[in-house]
């Protein structure tokens, strides 16, 4: 609680307007009166009375697929995050605790997984997949991302494994998981939180760029869709603002809210920071 | 001889590597179901031909695509053929050849992200250096919006640019790489027009770049401010810059490192500004190419996404072995 007290009033901020946009999109499409897909009026209609943020090229009304993109998003988003982070600690540790030929080769795939762009593979994976449901999506974009995760987590497995408390256990005879759960995770757990903001961050990110590409989810609005079309239907140079800017101001709005949390979160947990700002 | 031993222990993890992209890069495509030839020959003919030439022409594609293969055939054949530079013909355009699609769009790339990628990372870290040395608001203000340019993803960017300094304030032209009734060609008119067309996705780049290499270097720096050097230096009166010149020149190497590690992000991130510009590059192509399903472009891009990529990680970590003598001793197990 009072690592908590210790944190910035951006981070504050931040998790007030992340939380807002996370509570539209869970609240907003019961409270819609009509799908994302609908089309309920005239096409590029700027916002009004009868549709406050406007109508797209379709006709469809810009704020329902809004509070629909953002539930979309922040799905992929989490889904993806949770797969990503549990996936990055567990390579991690097995290959920090057990050391030799396991960490080798689990560093090594590591490695080449890093060194190979990311986007690129889940472009190759998104296009041999003709339909693609938000749970697919999520996983594979959680399936590419855990490298980061296990490279950090590995090296701080490598020099925890080293202290004394571990080695009386190990003496004792726990059990190798016993050791990981009680000796180990507990002393990562204020990292592993920061790496999972990390990774939802990316994973919302890819959801975005994927769909900004075409290769977005089948049958549903998210952001990313939504700037693919105000993008393929000229509405930047056509100065349909509101077609355009809604998706990217809130694109912008969540990662940008995401990174401040994560950094003043840093502030905190880091040692070497927290001292810095002590001394000044 | 050590250097030399650092750079082929690199080789051989950068040669697993592009193995391994190789085959992700022929294999993923091909568990699609269906038949990338029934999409073109819709396309081509549009139903208005009978079916006995429809079956003719769906004969000769499949034999010219070399589908009438198994699997493994094919891949041989595509590592052969990709080694000679040829990567087929494209779906959408055909016949045009893939590779001089690709060479005609990767002069526009390179003109765009070379630039912004040389002087971002300088301004970027002079930046980030500045503003640990300085702390106070200069440093919260360059933080802050350091760390705005690199939440905001490459493509928000890019439309805010592109709205509020081609379209809302028509400044710039709204997109393209020239102007409409021009031919690209060596004279000053076309040099002029194709300049103002590269300003903005370049300062779109650019401003995203300075910000990712200003918050690395500042978090570095911010160890290094503390330093007794940096305290010596200040108790005898040396002017800022020099000092600044000091602290640059120590967390530069990490930063380099940061380079190599953020090159794959950058092209791909640089790639999705093209789209919203319609700049004519590697982008815009493969954009074009995923909405037609035309496949061979694809893999062609993606295929030289991943070359580059690793070739420019390679070239970072034979650079940082030759720079940082660390480096080379930890490689001899002497630390």
């Amino acid at each position: 609680m009072k690592a908590l007290k210790a944190l910035p009033p951006r981070f504050h901020t931040a998790a007030a307007v992340f939380l807002l946009i996370a509570a539209a999109g869970l609240i907003g499409p019961l409270a819609a009166p009509a799908g994302p897909g609908d089309l309920l009026g005239p096409s590029f209609r700027p916002p009004g009375a009868d549709f406050l943020l406007g109508t797209d090229h379709l006709g469809r009304s810009v704020g329902i697929q809004l509070v629909h993109g953002i539930r979309t998003s922040l799905y992929i988003g989490l889904l993806a995050g949770i797969a990503g982070t549990v996936l990055g600690v567990l390579i991690g540790t097995l290959a920090g605790y057990r050391g030799g030929l396991a960490d080798e080769i689990l560093m090594g795939l590591t490695n080449i997984m890093i060194t190979v762009p990311a986007i690129i593979v889940l472009l190759l994976l998104s296009i041999s997949l003709d339909t693609r449901s938000v749970t697919v999506m999520g996983a594979c974009i959680g399936a590419v991302s855990w490298p980061w995760t296990a490279r950090a987590v590995r090296s701080q497995i490598a020099s925890l494994r080293q202290r004394e408390h571990v080695d009386i256990a190990r003496l004792s005879g726990s059990r190798t998981w016993r050791i990981i759960a009680v000796e180990l995770l507990p002393y990562m757990m204020s990292y592993i939180v920061m790496a999972f903001v990390i990774q939802l961050y990316g994973a919302i990110l890819a959801e975005a760029a994927l769909s900004l590409l075409g290769l977005g989810p089948s049958g549903t609005a998210s952001l990313g869709v939504m700037l693919h079309w105000a993008i393929a239907w000229e509405s930047i140079r056509g100065g349909q603002w509101w077609v355009f800017l809604t998706p990217t101001v809130f694109i912008t709005a969540i990662t940008f809210s995401l990174l401040l949390v994560q950094s003043s979160l840093d502030t905190v947990f880091n040692p070497r920071l927290r001292a810095g700002k002590a001394a000044r | 001889m050590t250097l030399l031993r650092h750079i082929l222990a690199k080789l051989g993890w950068y040669a697993a590597a592009f193995a391994a992209a190789l085959a992700l890069n022929f294999f993923l495509p091909r568990l699609l179901p269906g038949n990338p030839v029934d999409t073109l020959i819709g396309q081509a003919l549009r139903g208005h031909a009978s079916s006995e030439t429809k079956q003719r022409v769906y004969e000769t594609y499949i034999a010219e695509f070399g589908l009438d293969q198994n699997l493994w055939t094919q891949f041989l054949t595509y590592i052969g053929k990709t080694v000679q530079g040829d990567f087929g013909t494209s779906f959408s355009r055909y016949p045009a050849d893939v590779a001089s699609m690709v060479a005609d769009a990767l002069p526009w790339t390179i003109a765009l992200q070379l630039p912004a990628v040389l002087l971002g990372w300088l301004i970027g870290n002079l930046v980030g250096a500045v503003a640990a040395y300085r702390r106070g608001g200069f440093d919260r203000s360059v933080y802050l919006s350091s760390l705005f340019l690199t939440a905001a993803p490459y493509y928000c960017l890019a439309v805010l640019l592109l709205y509020g300094l081609a379209v809302a304030l028509p400044l710039f032209p709204a997109g393209g790489g020239w102007s409409f009734g021009l031919k690209p060609e060596w004279t000053g008119l076309f040099a002029v027009d194709a300049v103002s067309h590269w300003f903005l996705p370049f300062l779109s780049l650019l401003l995203v770049f300075i910000g990712g290499q200003a918050i690395g270097m500042r978090s570095m720096a911010v160890y290094e401010v503390d330093a007794d050097y940096v305290r010596f230096a200040e108790s005898f009166g040396l002017a800022d810059r020099k000092i600044i010149g000091y602290i640059f020149r120590n967390g530069m190497l990490p930063q380099v490192t940061g380079l190599a590690l953020a090159i794959g992000t950058l092209v791909g991130g640089a790639l999705l500004t093209e789209i919203v510009f319609s700049y004519p590059g590697i982008g815009t192509l493969l954009y074009e190419a995923i909405l037609n399903k035309d496949y061979p472009v694809i893999q062609a891009v993606t295929l030289l996404v991943l070359v580059v990529v690793l070739v420019a990680n390679f070239l970072v970590d034979v650079l940082y072995g030759l720079i940082d003598p660390r480096i080379r001793a930890a490689e001899r197990g002497e630390r």
